[in-house]
């Protein structure tokens, strides 16, 4: 199942009609990364054990932004649907567990997962009408209906309206987990719960990426890549065109919603300006994907870092910092437009997380292990 | 029992009629020619047949079955393959990526029962040298030759092909009609809009010629070239 397909010599030349014909995705540098990269998730599962609390917040600034980023760039760079109303269901997911664990009392760990679920219930009426619309229209629409949810919630009195409100102390001190925390590594109670949103936004992470990496690769993969190059080719080849991208952006609105749920548990205070913020959860998450490269999973982690690196040396320059990321996006767009990653695998061919089917001629001996599922 | 059967199949946009009450019907295994002057709606013909464009009133049967309400993609299941006038391929996707997509999708089937197929495909369309290469990288005989190879990827049992001969030059156009010929024999039925009258005439057992978007004659090839409507209407002739 591995095989490198930059070096492999043509295995046989047998006739044309009549040779078997095999399939490869994967090559022996993507095995190795694979691997590498896993390390790399266990390692960073270590880092509350030694690494100070600061690091350990913003490491999990990165990985949620990272988060986000992948699932616009499935959302933008494959569906082909490009939304600046992602806030919505930040902000959804943010208000939602706010709302289990202060009015319902439930613990913040469950109240995280049911936030995804309530964000995705909100895409699907914000689908129906968003998809009416096509192109920069659905860009607006989806960002007019995220302000309409702003509003909404800023009349919610019960989560302080447009002020907002904090959580309780306790609701995070009594979370899952904690106790046993506390005891077994001797943590304090705010280091326990950094630690804890931490992991639970690295398993995040990984289920993001392992979930996108697998669609990708799948029959469903190669449908949404054909929609995203040509969707009137597509629906006539017979992709189900609709059916996918709704499927992707209630799919997208779940994780983000999660995600939203996971920051403002660690922020531990919410108000609808920031959990319905344009500039936090699109802007710089478009620019993310944009700086590191639309449409491929390493683009984003690429972008991610050059946007926390940015972030710490120039947030200090107030508005400055703003226009020199705009300049920066708009030098990428006009001379990289596949990004940085799109640049260093242009110049290299180094792919880490290959999605193209290599066909070759040769028999079939690896049967179906070589090649993605349907 | 014809596989393809229009009835007063009729649409507009606004004051301009691209089709007025057109009714034809095409048997299995047949090969129809159609052709008419710069826009006579023969695009927008393929485009009410392969549902692309609703009907505004009229019926489209195929294979026996009234598919004027279903979506392209349904036609597409059922057995419609069309090529585009303008090569529309997945330009990020490879050559084989691009048969893939509809043979697993057009076709119904799993990635892995249609590799042999798709591979058999590139070799007698001539792409099989191409199969990893991105389509955006073709060149516009190998786009119109992916076209066709992508119809008959989703095994159909019409195919629809757009001036798949236009803009090739003489040998290659004989290349693509050669083939065209072969997925005939094989019983699939054609329905063939083209300006190049020669390699038309080589397969299409019937000629439709459209005006304005209506039917002004139908029958074989010989008796639609005589025709004097024709000549005068299509070939701007002085009769």
């Amino acid at each position: 199942m591995v095989a490198n397909r930059e070096a492999s010599p043509p295995t046989t030349a047998a006739g044309a009609s009549g040779s078997r014909w095999r399939v490869e995705t994967r090559t022996t540098l993507s095995t190795a990364f694979g691997i590498v990269a896993i390390a790399a998730m266990l390692l960073l599962a270590l880092t509350p054990f030694f690494a100070s609390r600061g690091v350990v917040q913003d490491l999990f600034f990165i990985l949620t932004m990272l988060v986000l980023a992948q699932n616009w760039n499935l959302l933008a760079g494959y569906a082909g649907l490009i939304s600046v109303g992602q806030q919505l269901f930040v902000g959804c997911g943010a208000y939602a567990l706010f709302s289990f664990v202060i009015l319902l009392g439930l613990d913040p760990l469950l109240a995280v997962l049911l936030s995804g679920v309530f964000a995705a219930l909100v895409s699907v009426p914000t689908a129906f009408f968003a998809f009416r619309l096509h192109g920069p229209y659905f860009a607006i629409g989806t960002w007019v209906i995220a302000e309409v949810g702003r509003l909404l919630f800023a009349q919610w009195k019960a989560l302080g309206g447009g002020t907002g409100t904090s959580l309780p102390r306790d609701a995070t001190r009594d979370m899952i987990g904690i106790g046993f925390l506390k005891e077994t590594l001797g943590l304090k109670s705010a280091a326990a719960v950094d630690a804890l949103t931490f992991w639970v936004a690295l398993i995040l992470l990984a289920a993001t990426m392992g979930t996108m990496y697998r669609l990708l690769r799948s029959r469903n993969g190669l449908g949404l890549a054909a929609v995203r190059d040509n969707e009137v080719a597509a629906r006539a080849l017979g992709v189900d065109a609709m059916r996918m991208k709704a499927t992707v952006y209630v799919v997208t609105a779940f994780l983000t919603g999660i995600t939203g749920a996971l920051t403002y548990l660690q922020k531990a205070r919410i108000s609808p300006e920031a959990a319905f913020s344009l500039t936090d959860w699109t802007a710089y998450i478009i620019f993310i994907v944009v700086i590191g490269g639309i449409g491929t999973i390493e683009g984003p982690i690429v972008g991610v870092i050059v946007f926390f690196l940015m972030q710490n040396a120039l947030s200090s320059y107030g508005s400055w910092y703003l226009l020199l990321m705009g300049a920066l996006a708009i030098v990428t767009m006009l001379f990289a437009p596949r990004g940085l990653w799109g640049l260093a695998s242009d110049r290299t061919g180094i792919e880490l997380f290959p999605v193209r089917r290599i066909l070759k001629r040769g028999p079939n001996h690896q049967g179906t292990k070589g090649g993605p599922h349907g | 029992m014809p596989i393809l059967e229009l009835e007063t199949v009729s649409k507009s946009f606004g004051a301009l009629v691209v089709a007025e009450k057109i009714g034809f019907s095409v048997e299995p295994g047949e090969a129809l020619g159609v052709i008419g002057p710069n826009g006579a709606g023969k695009s927008t013909l393929f485009n009410l047949i392969n549902g692309n464009i609703g009907v505004a009133s009229g019926i489209v049967k195929f294979d026996g079955r009234d598919v004027t309400h279903l979506s392209p993609m349904q036609r597409c299941l059922a057995g419609m393959g069309r090529t585009f006038q303008i090569p529309q391929p997945f330009e990020r996707l490879t050559v084989y990526e691009n048969l893939l997509v509809s043979a697993a999708f057009g076709a119904a089937k799993s990635e892995h029962e249609v590799a042999d197929a798709c591979a058999n495909i590139l070799e007698e369309t001539g792409l099989i040298d191409r199969a990893n290469d991105p389509a955006g990288s073709l060149s516009l005989l190998q786009r119109k030759r992916l076209e066709l190879a992508r119809a008959l990827a989703t095994q159909p049992k019409l195919l629809l092909l757009d001036e798949i001969a236009g803009g090739l030059t003489e040998g290659e156009c004989n290349q693509l009609v050669a083939t065209i010929r072969r997925v005939h024999q094989k019983g699939i039925s054609i329905i063939w809009i083209e300006h190049v009258l020669h390699a038309l005439n080589s397969v299409a057992e019937r000629l439709l010629v459209l005006n304005f978007g209506r039917v002004i004659g139908i029958g074989q090839p010989a008796e639609i070239m005589a025709s004097r409507e024709v000549r005068e209407i299509y070939l701007g002739m002085e009769v």
